[in-house]
């Protein structure tokens, strides 16, 4: 009888369904995974080096070691997460073969191609890819994208531009909702997205997947103001494990993200945290190392 | 139950009158929330111990079931939602929800608890990774109509149960993904998510049956 497929459009945005709410982790061990874990993370990005690292250390930065994430994938029960070059289907193909739960597709990484995104449609594996306005979040849903993430500014500790980017695809969606059924072709041309997705996301005043925010976030209160903006939940990368005590921040990231609009658990949890991570200010990085305009 | 009614509330809603709440420290509320709403309940998030107060019934959503775990028992929600449970009130549990309801756990991480309340045993990402997440039409003799389309997503299932609880619907290979006990139902997968009523229907029927005749001071506003 069973009709039973995997890889469908549902099982792949249902995942995303899932870690609402939640708080995605960079892990570069499985050390760090498991203090992830026990912090309440709803999974774990699994990669060689924090963004700040990859930032500080330049290079080329690849798809982690398969070991590596093998590694992480034996250590913890939440769901694991790894990184492919932009345009790079190939890791994408290691990677759905390791098993991973989600790919992400993703800038902090130096792209593999400079035109084209992977064609996410042909895997089984589910994607999240970074978007810093609503064109480019439906241009990659429309190539197979099951999660989205604002991009921020990664390994700056410095959450002005994932403010900037969340706040600028929440608008463009109330502003699409506010057109007439006629001028979503133009709005469609404009945001250079299929119209499809346009007219649907007009329809419904949302993505039409789960929409997280990514880059830059350091404190409890970043998170939750990440989520006070609309976001459906974060991830936050070198905030957690470059700052004095991962642990107690990790923890209370989540619990911030969770009661993102009661100031009063904002306070308790943000009280002697330990030093923060150091951070760069965005308007001091040249143009050529801000990882977000990388992605078309 | 021929009125579909998918946009708007059908002339007899099945949730009219109820109260009812959905655990919303983490997972998928939003689904739950929105289902809940097109069957006529009215229907409040839960995150701390006074917003139980006055509901019918309650859903645990699906979520990251260690996550939740550990947000009940950090925020102080774990002993009173227990002792609601234990009062009988109805709960529907999916996915992360269903592990929360199982008296017992097979793989938790180090240290997780469950509520429990359904004489079962539970083991997590049973299927396997994200790869082995799928969809299938599923048979649930309680249910009437046609198969169940379900997905189930890193979803957990159900090694053991106990004579007090009730199968609900089995894998063609026989492996044991929907149970209830008394008021409360649990399921490996998302009916909220792939449209599929029937299950929050039943669990609305049995919240409504079990409403407390005699209230505790409260004032049923618009009830009737």
């Amino acid at each position: 009888m069973s009709d039973t497929t995997t890889g469908t459009v549902q099982v792949k945005r249902g995942l995303a369904e899932m870690l609402k709410g939640g708080v995605i982790m960079d892990v570069v061990d499985a050390e760090q995974a498991r203090i992830a874990e026990d912090a309440g993370a709803v999974a774990v990005m699994a990669l060689e080096r924090v963004p700040a690292d990859i930032r500080a250390e330049g290079g080329v930065a690849r798809m982690s070691d398969p070991q590596l994430i093998e590694e992480i994938q034996a250590a913890v029960s939440i769901p694991v997460m790894a990184k492919s070059r932009i345009g790079h289907f190939v890791e994408a193909q290691v990677l759905q073969d390791l098993g991973v739960d989600y790919v992400d597709e993703s800038e902090v990484l130096s792209p593999a191609d400079h035109a084209h995104h992977i064609d996410k449609w042909d895997f089984t594996v589910p994607f999240v890819c970074g978007a810093t306005n609503l064109g480019e979040a439906l241009r990659r849903i429309a190539e197979g994208a099951a999660m989205i993430r604002s991009k921020g500014e990664a390994g700056t500790g410095d959450v002005s531009e994932a403010t900037r980017h969340i706040r600028t695809i929440r608008a463009e969606i109330r502003r699409l909702s506010a057109l007439s059924k006629d001028e979503l072709y133009v709005a469609a041309k404009e945001l250079q997205a299929p119209y499809p997705l346009v007219a649907e996301v007009a329809a419904t005043g949302m993505l039409p997947v789960v929409l997280f925010t990514a880059g830059g976030i350091a404190t409890p209160a970043d998170a939750a103001m990440m989520m006070q903006l609309g976001a459906d939940g974060v991830f936050v990368g070198s905030g957690i494990f470059t700052s004095g005590d991962p642990a107690k921040r990790a923890a209370a990231i989540v619990r911030a993200t969770t009661f993102h609009d009661d100031p009063s658990v904002i306070t308790e949890v943000s009280r002697g945290l330990g030093k923060a991570m150091v951070g760069i200010n965005v308007a001091d990085l040249p143009a050529p190392h801000r990882l977000a305009e990388r992605g078309w | 139950m021929s009125t579909g009614g998918s946009a708007g509330v059908p002339a007899y809603a099945p949730g009219q009158g109820l109260r009812i709440g959905v655990l919303a420290l983490q997972g998928d509320v939003r689904e739950h929330e929105r289902m809940l709403t097109s069957l006529g309940a009215q229907v409040t998030t839960v995150r701390r111990e006074h917003e139980l107060e006055g509901l019918d019934g309650l859903v645990l959503p699906g979520g990251e079931s260690s996550v939740i775990d550990k947000l009940l028992r950090g925020t102080g929600m774990y002993e009173p939602l227990v002792a609601a449970l234990r009062a009988g009130l109805s709960v529907l549990g999916t996915c992360a929800g269903l592990i929360l309801l199982a008296d017992r756990l097979a793989d938790g991480i180090t240290g997780q608890q469950t509520l429990g309340g359904i004489d079962a045993t539970v083991r997590r990402n049973a299927f396997g990774t994200q790869r082995e997440s799928f969809e299938t039409d599923l048979e649930v003799p309680a249910l009437e109509g046609p198969p169940v389309r379900a997905a189930f997503i890193r979803a957990p299932v159900i090694e053991a149960l106990g004579p007090a609880a009730t199968p609900l619907a089995t894998l063609p290979d026989g492996r044991l993904v929907a149970a209830e006990q008394g008021a409360l139902m649990g399921l490996s997968f998302h009916p909220e998510s792939t449209g599929e009523s029937r299950f929050h229907r039943r669990f609305l029927s049995t919240a409504r049956a079990r409403r407390a005749p005699v209230c505790s001071g409260g004032a049923e506003m618009g009830a009737d």
